[in-house]
C-alpha cells in the first residue's frame, strides 16, 4: 500500500468514527427520516391508511441490522452511536471487499 | 434517496432492475478493457467512501433528512463506469445488510444513484472543464457536477415515486405502492436536493477534487480521460 493509500484509509476511518454525526445532528434539528422512506407506522399517520401493495412488499426483507442499529427501535442513543460505527466499520470492510475482488478479477482477466 | 420495499410496484421495479443489469454488464465489458491493477485499492476505496457519506444524514431542521451520495466525485477521480461498480455495490450491501433500500428497490436505487447519477456528474464536469485546466474553473465544475448529479438522481427517484398512483390503485380507487402523485412528489424531492443536500454533495465532490490535484493528480480520470486508467 502506498503512503498515499495508507492517508486516505486513514481519512476513511476517521469518517467511520465520526458517522454519528449522521443520527445526532437530525436528533437535535427534529428532523425525521428521508422523504418517501417511512414505515408503516407513519403511513397510517400520513395517510390515515397503509396501502395495500406496499402493505404486502414492505416486510419483504428481513434486514440483519435494520437502520444500521443493533439495539432495535427502542435502543438508547449510546446503543445507536456504537452500533453505527460498527455499522460502519462493518458496512466499509465488506463494501471494499467485494469491490476489490470483482475490480481485481476485470482488471486481471480482461486483456 | 433509497426507495424502500413497497413503494413502487412491478410494473416500475421489474423494468428498473432490467435497465440496471444491462448497465452492469456493459460497465463489466468496459472495466475489464480498462481497469488496471493499480486503480483496484482505490476502487475498494471509492466503494468505502460511497458507503460512508451516505450514513452522514443532513438534518433539515423540523423536517427530513438526506445525504450525498458521492458517486460524483468518483466518476470524476475514477470514471463513470467504475463509479456504476462501486456504487452499485454498496447500494446493494445497503439493502440486504442494513435494510436501507428495498430488495425489490435495488435495480431502481441502483439506476438512480449508481448509474444516473455518475453520468449526470461526468458529463457535467467535462461539460464546464472544457479544455480549461485553472484551479477555479475546476473547483466550478466539479461542484456543479456534484450538485447536479445529486438533483437529477433525486428528480428520478421523484418521477419513480410519483407515478405510482397513476399506475396502479387498488378497488378503492386508493393508491396500492408509494401514495403522493407527481405533484407533490417532484418538488418534494427537488427542494431539499437543490438546497441544501445537493450543496452538500457539491461541496464534498469540490473538495476531494481539490485534495486529489494537489496529492495525486495523475489518478484523476477525469483531467485525462479513458488513457489514464489504461496506463
Amino acid at each position: 500500500m502506498t503512503t498515499f493509500q495508507k492517508k486516505l484509509w486513514t481519512g476513511l476511518l476517521i469518517m467511520a468514527l465520526l458517522t454519528p454525526l449522521g443520527i445526532l445532528l437530525p436528533e437535535k434539528f427534529g428532523a425525521e427520516e428521508a422523504w418517501g422512506e417511512w414505515g408503516k407506522e407513519k403511513l397510517q399517520k400520513l395517510l390515515g391508511y397503509v396501502p395495500e401493495g406496499l402493505r404486502k412488499l414492505a416486510d419483504l426483507w428481513r434486514a440483519p441490522i435494520p437502520d444500521y442499529n443493533f439495539g432495535g427501535e427502542g435502543a438508547s442513543m449510546a446503543i445507536q452511536i456504537i452500533s453505527y460505527i460498527v455499522s460502519g466499520l462493518l458496512g466499509i470492510a465488506i463494501c471494499a471487499f467485494v469491490v476489490y475482488m470483482l475490480s481485481r478479477f476485470m482488471a486481471r482477466h480482461g486483456k | 434517496m433509497h426507495i424502500p420495499d413497497g413503494y413502487l410496484g412491478p410494473q416500475t421495479y421489474i423494468p428498473l432492475y432490467g435497465v440496471s443489469v444491462g448497465f452492469w454488464a456493459i460497465a463489466q465489458k468496459k472495466l475489464k478493457k480498462q481497469l488496471s491493477l493499480k486503480h483496484v485499492p482505490y476502487l475498494a476505496m471509492a466503494a468505502a467512501f460511497s458507503f460512508l457519506i451516505m450514513m452522514f444524514n443532513v438534518p433539515i431542521p423540523g423536517g427530513t433528512t438526506g445525504h450525498a451520495v458521492g458517486a460524483g466525485i468518483i466518476a470524476i477521480l475514477l470514471g463513470p463506469w467504475t463509479a456504476v461498480l462501486a456504487v452499485s455495490v454498496v447500494l446493494i450491501i445497503q439493502a440486504l445488510l442494513f435494510g436501507d433500500g428495498g430488495i425489490t428497490a435495488v435495480g431502481a436505487n441502483c439506476f438512480n444513484m449508481a448509474v444516473a447519477m455518475p453520468f449526470v456528474s461526468y458529463g457535467v464536469f467535462k461539460l464546464i472543464k472544457g479544455k480549461a485546466r485553472g484551479e477555479v474553473r475546476l473547483a466550478v465544475a466539479a461542484f456543479l457536477s456534484g450538485y447536479l448529479g445529486l438533483v437529477v438522481a433525486a428528480l428520478l427517484t421523484a418521477v419513480e415515486f410519483g407515478i405510482q398512483p397513476l399506475i396502479a390503485t387498488g378497488a378503492d380507487g386508493r393508491p396500492l405502492y408509494a401514495p403522493y402523485p407527481l405533484s407533490v412528489a417532484i418538488p418534494a424531492m427537488a427542494l431539499e436536493h437543490l438546497f441544501p443536500f445537493g450543496i452538500v454533495e457539491g461541496l464534498v465532490t469540490m473538495l476531494l477534487l481539490k485534495y486529489f490535484l494537489k496529492h495525486e493528480p495523475d489518478l484523476v480520470y477525469g483531467l485525462s480521460g479513458p488513457s489514464a486508467a489504461k496506463s
